[in-house]
């Protein structure tokens, strides 16, 4: 009987049937990171301008912070084709939504909105990892992450992209106090209470640190930060208050004065936003 | 994409060196695709495209070849093409897709010159045509039928008055830069259009530009350096120039190569033992 066996060997002989299916891949990774960190009254998120794919860097200026409303900025990552078409969608809804309301849609409800729209293309997602930060309507700052397919919470700080697991292990214990305790007898850590000072220098760490360990991350950062209405300013514009080489400049308000009713009484506007910029390594 | 080697035991041959027949387009493969004929894989395809600013606007190279797997099969294709009198597309991948490109953008480039004869309706800028371009491919993506190429759009605004260069592809990517290169380009030539650019401009972009002389002399030291090592290109190529004063696509032209360095050397040419 042995005699009939096969030989060890023969499915190695027998052909293949099947051709190899090569399908059209419509994705890409282009790399480049995002994070936002949210205060007690105000919101930062951040950006490095580095779009690549594989090895090579397509452009050392590409946008992956977006402005949607004077309390509202997104920022996206991923797939960028995927990232700017959904930017482009999300505005479109919030001028939709401006026309019927005869106001700007708030900061929860354009979170709950992305979901939805994130969830609406869940079997044929948006490769896209989305933070949303910006100022709530009870003026504290907030920050809400988002999976490809629409899961979110808000947080008080979230890393995504490329460099992801090395900035978030890092904001872990800089924002939320992990593996750290406070002296004997002193007062316990209170997360999302840090001063902007602070959580510019940590979100500047956390890029440059990146740009040296991750080759997708790099070229320049884009800071926005959106401040609560009549928040003091003088943190981030007094003297000496930005690293050399940063840039500054205060983004115009959107908020198209609706009826002609410009600000409600106070004088001192709303919510303020402004754009920092720094470069980094090239290399 | 179109020119990633394959692995050596691939039974896929990603440079469509099979006949036709033997090659799985859409609507006749083993699974049921349906009737619809998609662009699953290039079949006559161009290699890469270059393209530079310079002081007084833009510039854009790509060689004479359309290759039909590795046959060297149309050696006389133009792959740059003007749009109007401002904007010029110099295209990469596949060489059927760009032809149905030019036909749909050309019908729309003669009816909005039609409206212009009877209006003051301005002409698209470069970055119209681009936005078109980039909601098209990514249009296609999605329906999982993409246009099987990479495209540079350069041309001059008349608005801005500046130069204008950027990138989309099959996927709908899109970006732009000083300098930009699609396929072995990005490799290759690329590096070398940075470090041009670079020299003069700075790493800011902040400093003079090249000059048009200089600019094509870079282009056409990039055209050489990819003839010697990109086995689908061919030592005929065009350079396109967009100034404020319109398109001008050159003669073709071959670069001056030299072969002397092989005779020593084992492993190029005849064999002496």
């Amino acid at each position: 009987m042995a005699l009939y066996h096969n030989p060890p060997m023969a499915y190695a002989q027998e052909p293949t049937t099947a051709p190899i299916e090569h399908r059209f891949n419509p994705y890409s990774d282009n790399g480049g990171s995002i994070l936002a960190i949210a205060g007690s009254d105000f919101s930062v998120i951040a950006g490095d301008t580095r779009q690549s794919e594989g090895y090579n860097i397509q452009t050392r200026y590409a946008r992956k912070v977006w402005q949607l409303t004077d309390k509202a900025v997104l920022a996206t990552n991923g797939f960028a084709a995927d990232g700017n078409n959904f930017v482009k969608r999300v505005k479109q809804r919030l001028e939709w939504y401006e026309h019927a309301h005869h106001k700007p849609m708030g900061l929860k409800s354009i979170a709950r909105m992305i979901q939805t729209m994130l969830y609406g293309k869940r079997f044929f997602p948006y490769y896209v990892y989305n933070i949303l930060g910006g100022i709530e309507e009870d003026g504290t700052g907030a920050v809400y992450s988002f999976d490809p397919v629409g899961s979110y919470e808000r947080e008080a700080c979230r890393a995504a992209g490329a460099a992801q697991s090395l900035i978030q292990p890092f904001l872990d214990n800089q924002i939320y106090f992990k593996n750290q305790q406070p002296e004997p007898g002193a007062a316990p850590f209170i997360p999302g209470n840090l001063p902007l000072g602070t959580v510019l220098s940590l979100v500047v760490d956390s890029f440059t640190s990146a740009t040296e360990r991750h080759i997708e991350v790099g070229d320049g950062m884009e800071i926005y930060v959106v401040m609560k209405r009549g928040r003091t300013t003088d943190d981030l514009l007094g003297d000496n208050k930005l690293a050399p080489g940063m840039t500054i400049e205060e983004l115009p308000s959107l908020g198209e004065s609706v009826g002609g009713v410009e600000s409600e009484g106070e004088g001192q506007g709303g919510e303020r936003t402004f754009l920092v910029r720094q470069a980094l390594k090239r290399d | 994409m179109w020119k990633q080697p394959a692995p050596a035991n691939s039974s896929f041959n990603e440079y469509n060196t099979f006949p036709l027949p033997q090659t799985q387009r859409g609507g006749q493969s083993s699974h049921a695709h349906g009737p619809i004929g998609h662009t699953q894989q290039p079949l006559v395809t161009g290699t890469s495209v270059l393209g530079l600013k310079f002081d007084k606007g833009v510039m854009i190279a790509a060689d004479n070849l359309a290759s039909y797997g590795s046959l060297a099969r149309f050696r006389d294709i133009q792959r740059l093409h003007p749009l109007g009198k401002h904007t010029l597309l110099g295209v990469a991948g596949d060489m059927s897709d760009f032809q149905w490109l030019k036909k749909e953008l050309d019908g729309l480039l003669r009816s909005e010159d039609a409206l212009a004869l009877t209006d003051s309706h301005p002409s698209l800028s470069p970055k119209n045509i681009y936005e078109l371009l980039s909601n098209l491919f990514y249009a296609r993506r999605s329906k999982m039928n993409p246009v099987w190429n990479a495209v540079l759009v350069g041309g001059w605004d008349k608005v801005k008055e500046e130069s204008f260069l950027a990138y989309v592809d099959l996927l709908g990517t899109t970006y732009t830069a000083p300098t930009l290169a699609t396929g072995f380009g990005a490799h290759l030539a690329q590096p070398l259009l940075r470090e041009a650019y670079e020299a003069k401009a700075g790493i800011d972009g902040e400093g003079p530009l090249l000059t048009q002389e200089e600019a094509e002399k870079v282009l056409d030291d990039c055209m050489k350096v990819l003839f010697y090592r990109d086995a689908r290109s061919i030592n005929k190529y065009q350079v396109a120039t967009i100034t404020a004063g319109g398109v001008t696509i050159s003669d073709s032209r071959s670069a001056d190569t030299y072969w002397k360095f092989a005779e020593g050397l084992r492993g190029y040419g005849a064999q002496t033992q």
